[in-house]
């Protein structure tokens, strides 16, 4: 088992799920953050003059995915949310040690 | 009496009285979300209080038989003498009651404009307690001097027909000696970024302003008929053309934003306010222009000063209110109103010259007024919130709730 974190533009959610949803792939939590990278922050406009905001609006998915299909599933992450600029994002993966499906107690790869 | 003129006069005051909660939408959109409430809070706490205040001894301070020039006597304490038939000498068509509550709207929201200075850090029991003080000791007696039956600067024959002075000037000067006394937010020094909580509130919140400035301009005919008119449509104008102004100037430097229209409206609205009734609707033109540019480029080196006027009343309400002061001595003419005169623009110098008279008068006992009053709360019993109740925020420090809660 493998936990993606995926840092995404967030009008790349919908075509990320949609492309996960035809590879079979369906569990995710999503949150709205806020982040930066290279492409730092951007000018606001203030009453007169303007104000930096230094942290954008982000689309941060956490999945949990089967060895096996860890491949596949950052394939699509990469080719969907790509536009090609500054801040498309990151993916962080990282080892799980454990997992429970709260419904009926299944252990890891069950609970996937 | 007249129906009309009282059915009119009501009708203002209902109008002046919702300025001031659409103040407390319009500053409450630009500060951080953690202190909105406490933002709003600041206007809906000098409504109430301002309000009995203003019908136990304020009225009669300000509009009272003169003393001297300078104040009110105390003959309408507590609203003695002052019922349902009109008064001898103001708003002689309307229920004296009517004229009375109709100037403590006008007291109520001038007090609430100051607050736009020192939001997000100001100790809430601390701001009650000048607010006091400022309403008995600056407010009243400037009422009086220009709006009393016998005040002096009424008497030197300066103009002003709906609060440029009065209200704004005031204000807008104290603002900025309380903003200095009280010192910056934490973080503002440093230029951390600071995110308005809410464009739309601001948006809101200067749409009721600007809905309620024409009881507060039209209103100050005192009577329904062709006079209100015309402070309604030089009302308008400024508004309009402040708010053109502004979004041009923003559209030069980057973009035209709606902060920026919100902003201009106001702007054009302080600034036409001394001259509504005195100037023809045409000269709405280059008040509202010329205002919202002094106001944009002031704004503007403000910002970048180390001063923390948070919300640039002195900026916006100030600068527009002086330049409106001085304006009406430039366009002011008996043929709109024949108990003004003439202006610069019209042969009459004589009032230019008065106007800037009674505005720097205003300005220097506004802001040492307002000075000593604000050191005085401070040494007794401390301006500010501690420095970790400021960074959790006024909301849950001063008034312990969320304007925007749970999951």
């Amino acid at each position: 088992m493998k936990k993606i974190e995926a840092v995404i533009r967030e009008e790349k959610l919908e075509p990320v799920r949609a492309a996960l949803e035809g590879i079979g792939v369906y569990g995710m939590t999503v949150a709205e953050v806020s982040g930066r990278g290279r492409e730092k922050g951007i000018p606001l406009q203030w009453r007169s003059g303007e104000y930096m905001v230094e942290f954008l609006p982000k689309i941060k998915i956490e999945m949990v995915v089967l060895d096996e299909d860890l491949g596949k599933t950052l394939n699509t992450i990469v080719t969907k949310a790509r536009t090609g600029e500054r801040g498309d994002g990151k993916i962080f993966v990282l080892p799980v040690e454990n997992a429970i499906r709260v419904r009926t107690g299944d252990k890891d790869d069950n609970a996937i | 009496m007249s129906s009309g003129d009282t059915a009119w006069i009501l009708i203002s005051t209902a109008l002046v009285m919702l300025m001031t909660p659409g103040l407390a939408l319009f500053y409450a959109g630009m500060v951080r979300k953690k202190n909105v409430l406490s933002t709003m809070m600041m206007s809906f706490g000098i409504l109430a209080v301002i309000g009995v205040l203003w019908v136990l001894y304020g009225y009669t301070l300000a509009f009272g038989p003169d003393k001297g020039g300078v104040i009110g006597g105390l003959d309408w304490i507590g609203l003695r003498n002052v019922g349902q038939d009109p008064s001898s000498t103001y708003a002689t068509t309307v229920p004296h009651l009517a004229f009375m509550m109709y100037q403590g709207m006008f007291a109520i929201i001038t007090v609430a404009l100051i607050t736009g200075a020192v939001v997000e850090r100001i100790k809430f029991s601390s701001l009650l307690i000048f607010s006091v003080l400022w309403f008995t000791l600056i407010y009243c007696p400037v009422a009086h001097w220009v709006w009393g039956s016998g005040g002096w600067l009424a008497k030197l024959g300066a103009l002003d027909f709906a609060g440029g002075t009065v209200v704004h000037i005031t204000a807008g000067v104290s603002a900025m000696a309380l903003a200095l006394v009280l010192g910056p937010r934490k973080g503002f020094v440093e230029k951390h970024p600071m995110e308005p909580a809410n464009i739309p509130m601001v948006a809101l919140g200067a749409a009721l302003l600007w809905f309620g400035w024409f009881g507060f301009n039209a209103g100050s005919a005192l009577a329904s008929g062709g006079l209100a008119s015309n402070a309604f449509v030089a009302t308008n104008t400024a508004a309009c053309t402040a708010a053109i102004t502004w979004m041009s100037l923003g559209w030069i430097h980057r973009r035209p934003s709606l902060l920026g229209v919100a902003t201009g409206a106001v702007v054009g609205l302080v600034a036409i306010t001394p001259a509504a009734g005195f100037v023809t609707p045409l000269a709405a033109i280059p008040i509202g222009m010329v205002a919202a540019a002094i106001s944009f480029y002031v704004m503007m080196w403000r910002s970048r000063q180390k001063v923390d006027e948070s919300l640039d009343v002195w900026a916006c309400h100030g600068m527009g209110g002086t330049w409106g002061a001085l304006a009406t001595g430039i366009f002011a003419s008996v043929a709109v109103n024949s108990a003004g005169a003439d202006g610069l623009a019209y042969g009459g110098a004589i009032l230019l010259a008065k106007q800037a008279a009674a505005v720097g008068v205003v300005w220097v006992v506004a802001f040492a007024g307002t000075w000593i009053i604000a050191k005085a709360v401070n040494a007794v019993i401390g301006l500010r919130v501690k420095q970790e109740e400021e960074v959790v925020g006024l909301d849950i420090s001063q008034h312990g709730e969320r304007a925007y809660g749970g999951l």
